[in-house]
C-alpha cells in the first residue's frame, strides 16, 4: 500500500504538484493521468524521492519513505522510464543485475535471478544474456528495461511513460504483457502516461491529474459513467465514451440464455469486440463459449447497448 | 572490396566493335579501368620517378649538393629492374585491381625503395671517401610518400579492427627496426649524422617522449576532474573553458618565453627550486607550457563526453539507487571514455610537434638536432630530428585510435 498524504512540489514560484492525498492498494495498478505539465510525472519521482516533496510524507507498507536515504530507498523500487534507459555500455544480463550488484547480492544468486527474469520477460538467455542495448528491438529493450526494474523483486514498480517509445502494434503487445506480469507477481504498479486509452486499459485506478492538483480519482467504470466536469470529461472524450464503457466489460457480464446462430464469441472477449463483431457479420445475437468450448448462451445486439450509457453502471443523482 | 574490379569488367564484357563506335564510350570504358585515388597516389609516385632527383650528393656534410637521377644513382642493371618494378607498381595504383594486388605492390615497391637507396651510397661514394654525403632527395621522399598513401588506403578499405591495426603497426615498427639494425642503410647520411650523434640521440629521444607524455599525464590528472567540475557546474564552465582557449591561442615560443620570466624570477628568489631543475630555461618551463596547451583539448573533450551522455541513462542510474560518485564512476565516465581518449589523442600528438620548440629554451628533446642543424646549415641533422619525430606521432595516433575504437567497442 502506498499512502501519499498532503504532498506538494513548488520549483520556484511555481507549484507543480499541489496539495495531492491518494492511497493505492497493494497489488493493484494505478494510472496516474494528465497532459504535459500536470505534475504527473512530479508526482511519480517523489514516491522514490529523486524529486524531494516539499511537504507531505509519503509511506510505503506504512514505512514514511522519508525515513531511508535516497539511494536505498530507490533500490527497493523498481522503475522503468520512456525509452527503457538502459546503460548502452553494459550487456543486457549486466542491465539487469544493476540494482543486485548495488545491493551486493552474491554473484551466483545474481545470475539466477537474471536468468529467471529472462525467462519471465521471453528473453531467450542464450540469445540476449550477452548482447547490448542497441543490437535489440525497441520491444526487445522495453522488456529488459522492466526486467531490471524487478531485478531485486521490489513490492513497487514506477513506470513513467513506459509504453511511449513504442509502435502501436509492440505496445498493445507490452501492455498485454505488464498486465499478465503484474497478475503473476502482485506488484504494486504505479504508471504514469498521458493517453488515457492505456490508462483505462491496463489500471484498476485513474488518477487525473492538471495543473499540480488531483482532479479525480476513480475506477475506470466510474471515470467514464461520471467524470469530474470540465478537464476530465474533455480527456475522456464524450464522442467515444460508450465504446470505452464497453472496452472495460465483458461478454461473461452480458450474457444470456438462448440459441444464435454463427460463430461462437469466447466469453472473456471485451462487449466493445463482441459489438464490433455483431456489426461486422451483421447480425443482432451471437452464441458464446466459455474457455473450455461449451456454448453457454448467446449474446445480443440489445444486451450490449444496454450497457452503452452512463446509468448503467449507477445513475448520478438528478 | 571487388565491386571495383567488378564495374571494370563488366566495361570490358561489351562487345569491342560497338566501344569503338562512339568515342565517349571508348572514354568512360577507360575511365571505369582507373582507380581515383590511386591516380593521384601514382601520378605522385610517376612524377617523383621521371623528374624529382633521387638522391642529393655531397662532398662533405655541409657543402652545396648536386642532385642525382634515379637511374643516375645506381649500377645500370639494378636501375632498371628497380625502376621497372616502382613502374608496375605504378601502373597497379592507377587501374581498378583487386585490392591485395594493390597492398602487396605498395610494400613492394616500399621495400625495393628501401632496397634500392642502401645501394646508391656503394655506387656514388667511392669507399676511400669518408666525406661526402648521400641524402635521399625530394624524388625518394615522395615515392616513400606516395606508395605509403597507396599502402594505407588499401589498408583503410579493408577496414581492419583495433587489434589488427596494432597487428599492423607492430609489424611495421619491427621492420623498420630491422632494417636499421642490419646496417643496410648506414651509408645514407641521416644515418651518418646519427652515427656521430649515438650518444646524445637517445637521451634527447627519450626526453622527447619524457616531455609529451608527463606534459599530458599532469594535463589528464587535472584536466579530467576538472573537466568534470566544469559538467556540473555551469558557472565554471562558463570561465575555465574560454580562459583554456586563449592559452591555446598563444604561439608556442611566445608561450616559452613568458615562462620564462616569472620561473625565472621565482627560482632567483627560491634557491631550492633552481636546485630542483625550476629555472627560467630548461625542460620546467616547456613542461608548464605543454601542460598549458594539453589542458583545453583534455577539459573540453570530458565536458563533451559527459554531455553526451544521454539524460535517460543519468535518470535511470539515479532511479536504480546509483549515488553520485557510482553514477559518475559506473555510467558517466565509461560512457565519456571514447571522447575523453580523442581529447588525449590530439593532446598527445599536439605535443610531439610542441616538444621540438622547447628544446629553443633548452629543453631538450628531439627539436634540439633540429635547431644544431638549422644554426649548421645541415639538413641531414635537421632530419635527424624531424623523421623520428614525424615517427612518433604517427604511432601516438594509431595507439590512440585503437584505443578510443577498443573503447567505444561495446556502445557505437
Amino acid at each position: 500500500m502506498i499512502e501519499i498524504e498532503h504532498v506538494s512540489r513548488r520549483f520556484g514560484t511555481t507549484l507543480a504538484v499541489d496539495d495531492v492525498s491518494l492511497t493505492l492498494e497493494r497489488g493493484t495498478i494505478t494510472a496516474v493521468v494528465g497532459t504535459s505539465g500536470s505534475g504527473k510525472s512530479t508526482l511519480l519521482r517523489m514516491i522514490n524521492r529523486l524529486i524531494e516533496p516539499s511537504s507531505g510524507a509519503i509511506r510505503i507498507a506504512g514505512q514514511d519513505t522519508a525515513s531511508l536515504s535516497g539511494e536505498e530507498l530507490r533500490r527497493g523500487i523498481g522503475y522503468v522510464i520512456q525509452g527503457h534507459g538502459l546503460f548502452p555500455h553494459w550487456t543486457v544480463a549486466r542491465n539487469i543485475a544493476t540494482v543486485p550488484v548495488l545491493l551486493k547480492w552474491e554473484k551466483a544468486r545474481i545470475d539466477r535471478r537474471v536468468s529467471e527474469l529472462l525467462e519471465l520477460l521471453q528473453l531467450d538467455a542464450t540469445v540476449y544474456a550477452n548482447k547490448y542495448p542497441h543490437q535489440l528491438s525497441g520491444g526487445q529493450q522495453q522488456r529488459v528495461g522492466v526486467a531490471r526494474a524487478l531485478a531485486a523483486e521490489p513490492a513497487v514498480l514506477l513506470m513513467d511513460e513506459p509504453f511511449g517509445a513504442l509502435d502501436p502494434i509492440i505496445r498493445s503487445q507490452a501492455q498485454a504483457d505488464l498486465l499478465a506480469l503484474q497478475r503473476r507477481l502482485g506488484v504494486t504498479v504505479v504508471l504514469v502516461t498521458h493517453d488515457m486509452e492505456e490508462a483505462l486499459h491496463l489500471a484498476g485506478h485513474i488518477a487525473v491529474m492538471d495543473g499540480g492538483k488531483l482532479l479525480q480519482f476513480a475506477s475506470p467504470a466510474e471515470l467514464l459513467a461520471r467524470p469530474k466536469h470540465g478537464f476530465v470529461e474533455r480527456l475522456i472524450g464524450t464522442s467515444d465514451r460508450p465504446f470505452r464503457l464497453l472496452s472495460l466489460r465483458s461478454v461473461a457480464d452480458a450474457v444470456e440464455p438462448g440459441d444464435a446462430e454463427g460463430r461462437p464469441v469466447p466469453d472473456t472477449t471485451t462487449l466493445h469486440d463482441a459489438l464490433a463483431d455483431l456489426l461486422w457479420r451483421q447480425a443482432t445475437s451471437l452464441p458464446v463459449m466459455s474457455a473450455d468450448g461449451a456454448i453457454r448462451g448467446r449474446i445480443t445486439m440489445a444486451a450490449i447497448l444496454a450497457r452503452a450509457g452512463a446509468p448503467a453502471v449507477s445513475s448520478p443523482p438528478e | 572490396m571487388t565491386s571495383g574490379f567488378g564495374e571494370g569488367r563488366s566495361t570490358r564484357v561489351q562487345p569491342t566493335s560497338d566501344r569503338l563506335r562512339s568515342p565517349t564510350n571508348l572514354f568512360s570504358s577507360l575511365l571505369g579501368r582507373f582507380d581515383r585515388v590511386g591516380c593521384v597516389f601514382g601520378a605522385m609516385a610517376a612524377i617523383a620517378l621521371v623528374l624529382q632527383p633521387f638522391v642529393t650528393y655531397r662532398p662533405n656534410r655541409i657543402a652545396s649538393g648536386k642532385s642525382v637521377s634515379f637511374l643516375a644513382a645506381l649500377p645500370q642493371t639494378t636501375g632498371l629492374v628497380g625502376g621497372a618494378i616502382i613502374c608496375t607498381a605504378i601502373l597497379v595504383a592507377f587501374s581498378r585491381t583487386p585490392i591485395l594486388w594493390r597492398a602487396i605492390a605498395a610494400f613492394a615497391a616500399l621495400a625495393v625503395l628501401i632496397g634500392l637507396i642502401g645501394l646508391v651510397p656503394l655506387h656514388l661514394v667511392p669507399p676511400s671517401n669518408t666525406f661526402a654525403r648521400v641524402s635521399p632527395s625530394s624524388g625518394f621522399w615522395l615515392l616513400i610518400l606516395a606508395f605509403a598513401l597507396l599502402a594505407a588506403d588499401t589498408l583503410a578499405k579493408l577496414k581492419p579492427g583495433p587489434w589488427v591495426r596494432l597487428l599492423a603497426l607492430a609489424g611495421v615498427a619491427a621492420a623498420s627496426a630491422l632494417i636499421l639494425c642490419s646496417g643496410w642503410l648506414r651509408g645514407i647520411s641521416i644515418l651518418k649524422e646519427y652515427a656521430s650523434h649515438a650518444d646524445t640521440f637517445w637521451t634527447e629521444a627519450t626526453k622527447h617522449v619524457e616531455l609529451a607524455v608527463g606534459s599530458l599525464a599532469g594535463a589528464v590528472i587535472v584536466g579530467v576532474p576538472l573537466g568534470i567540475a566544469c559538467a556540473r557546474l555551469p558557472h565554471l564552465r562558463a570561465i575555465t573553458l574560454p580562459v583554456l582557449n586563449v592559452i591555446q591561442t598563444i604561439p608556442s615560443i611566445a608561450m616559452y618565453g613568458l615562462m620564462m620570466v616569472p620561473l625565472g624570477l621565482l627560482a632567483a628568489r627560491l634557491p631550492l627550486l633552481s636546485e630542483l631543475g625550476i629555472r627560467g630555461i630548461g625542460t620546467a618551463p616547456a613542461a608548464i607550457a605543454l601542460f598549458l596547451y594539453s589542458l583545453l583539448p583534455v577539459v573540453a573533450n570530458t565536458v563533451i563526453g559527459l554531455d553526451q551522455v544521454s539524460p535517460q541513462t543519468s535518470e535511470a542510474a539515479r532511479g536504480m539507487g546509483m549515488s553520485g560518485g557510482q553514477r559518475l564512476l559506473k555510467v558517466e565516465l565509461p560512457l565519456a571514455t571514447p571522447i575523453i581518449l580523442t581529447g588525449i589523442r590530439i593532446v598527445l600528438v599536439q605535443n610531439i610537434g610542441l616538444v621540438t620548440v622547447a628544446a629553443l629554451i633548452g629543453g631538450g628533446g628531439l627539436g634540439s638536432f633540429v635547431f644544431q642543424g638549422i644554426g649548421q646549415s645541415a639538413t641531414d641533422l635537421v632530419l635527424l630530428g624531424t623523421v623520428p619525430i614525424i615517427a612518433l606521432a604517427f604511432v601516438a595516433a594509431v595507439l590512440l585510435d585503437a584505443a578510443v575504437d577498443l573503447t567505444r567497442g561495446a556502445a557505437p
